[in-house]
């Protein structure tokens, strides 16, 4: 059995089959307008948890609530079942395609066979939708991937039922309803006012103050679990920012490209401008990674890098806050 | 970031065929997407993590032969799990699986809990019970 289901490959997966599902849904939208509505930038620390064996840090919202947010904000609603029987879960999975509905899933990237051993880590907030069943697989449209792919029955309820942190516990979405005509504009502008204020969120874990925060632990880390570990710990926030599903840059060349499209649809040019502005704040991101990769393959010349990165941070967190309080008058 | 600026560096996801999708600017300035190959930045980045692993697991099997921690400990790192995530997946407290850590406690196990590491780790019971650290 398989359902009639487009598969567009996307930057993230949380967008991704949020957009791909609306479309399959008649809604045509884009993947940024997803991020952007559902104020998916997002910078945090963590605090005492330890993701891999290294400081937690992210740079997105905690799993779900783009989606959720986007979701409201456009007045579609979704349907979220979670699950507690395995025997369950597949058999509402089930019924779903015999009544030809295409189904997001969250699921374990440990389990994912498709991806390369490089990707399978316990991280349990990826997306991906199921869209047919035959006797052995499940046909899986997975949009960080660029084709469909499939998952054998067994290792499906694996990675459904993965466990840790975020256990996705079977989770299954689809939308049930879809809105004739979204408002567009007020959408756009509640999703970019919740960006900017949680970026210049007066909290120390939080957005552009969390930037600074980590910076400050980056000058210590040498001195303070030596130079392996500190390796160790600047290659998971590369990682973090780099990792497949972020559109490059901590998901700012998303973001700008959410900027650039909100610019046409509210008649703002100056969101234009902005964009452009976005875009060197990723390009800065991204000679971060270049230069913290090069300290931790030990190819640095550079005497003192870790001050030399943190101050590479904070020069970002400094651009961030002039960006985002811009941004914020842009559209007040 | 420039479309014509979208890296194509040789790398382990070149090898495994995967392709992600990056967003940039093409010559007017204007967002789109491009494929990419891979990035070496983010390739170190992620052969660190590899290699951090493979560290860990000889360390395990050291501290095996060495008759310092059990079996249990070389798996979990193989399979990548924390002390935290094994003990959500066995369904235990993390205090009693950090116990089943220690060789001579492990030695008095029962079937039925080493059952649920092999599960777990997904291998045959025989060989968290026959491990040999080779």
């Amino acid at each position: 059995m398989e359902l009639g289901f487009t598969h567009h490959q996307s930057a993230h997966c949380e967008n991704g089959v949020a957009s791909n599902l609306l479309k399959h849904n008649g809604f045509e939208i884009s993947e940024p307008m997803i991020f952007g509505i559902g104020s998916g930038l997002f910078f945090v620390y963590i605090p005492f948890l330890k993701v891999n064996h290294a400081p937690a840090i992210s740079y997105r919202p905690m799993p779900g609530t783009i989606f959720n947010k986007a979701a409201k904000r456009l007045g579609f609603t979704v349907k979220r079942v979670k699950f507690s029987n395995p025997k369950a879960a597949q058999q509402a999975l089930d019924d779903n395609l015999k009544n030809n509905i295409p189904t997001g899933l969250q699921v374990g990237v440990y389990g994912l066979t498709y991806f390369p051993d490089e990707y399978r880590f316990h991280f349990n907030a990826h997306n991906c939708v199921v869209y047919g069943k035959t006797e052995t697989d499940y046909l899986v449209s997975d949009p960080v991937m660029e084709h469909v792919t499939t998952l054998t029955h067994k290792d499906l309820e694996k990675v459904r039922f993965a466990k840790g942190a975020f256990a996705p516990k079977g989770q299954m979405y689809y939308p049930t309803s879809i809105p004739n005509k979204a408002d567009l504009p007020k959408a756009i502008i509640k999703g970019i006012k919740e960006t900017c204020r949680d970026m210049l969120a007066p909290v120390p874990f939080v957005g552009v103050k969390g930037i600074r925060t980590v910076s400050k632990l980056v000058r210590k880390w040498p001195t303070k679990y030596g130079v392996k570990v500190a390796n160790h710990y600047l290659a998971q926030i590369v990682r973090m920012q780099e990792e497949i599903g972020t559109g490059g840059g901590g998901f700012r060349y998303i973001f700008a490209a959410f900027l650039q499209e909100s610019a046409d649809i509210l008649g703002k040019p100056e969101l234009r401008e902005l964009s452009h502005e976005m875009t060197k704040i990723g390009d800065k991101w991204r000679d971060f990674a270049v230069e913290a990769s090069r300290v931790y393959k030990n190819r640095s010349s550079k005497s003192d890098v870790y001050n030399l990165l943190a101050d590479e941070m904070l020069k970002i967190a400094d651009l961030e806050e002039a960006f985002f309080k811009k941004l914020k008058k842009a559209i007040a | 970031m420039k479309k014509d600026q979208v890296p194509q560096d040789e790398g382990n996801l070149s090898k495994n065929n995967v392709r992600e999708l990056l967003y940039a600017t093409d010559e007017q300035g204007n967002y789109t997407t491009a494929l990419s190959k891979g990035w070496e930045p983010k390739s170190i980045a992620l052969s660190n993590a590899m290699d951090d692993i493979s560290e860990r697991m000889e360390l395990a099997k050291a501290d095996f032969k060495a008759g310092k921690s059990s079996p249990i400990v070389y798996f979990m790192e193989a399979s990548k799990m924390d002390l935290t995530i094994l003990a959500s997946y066995v369904g235990m407290w993390q205090w009693r699986v950090k116990r089943h850590f220690k060789p001579s406690v492990f030695a008095g196990l029962s079937d039925k809990i080493l059952q649920k590491y092999a599960d777990a780790f997904d291998i045959d019971i025989n060989q968290l019970k026959n491990f040999k650290a080779d």
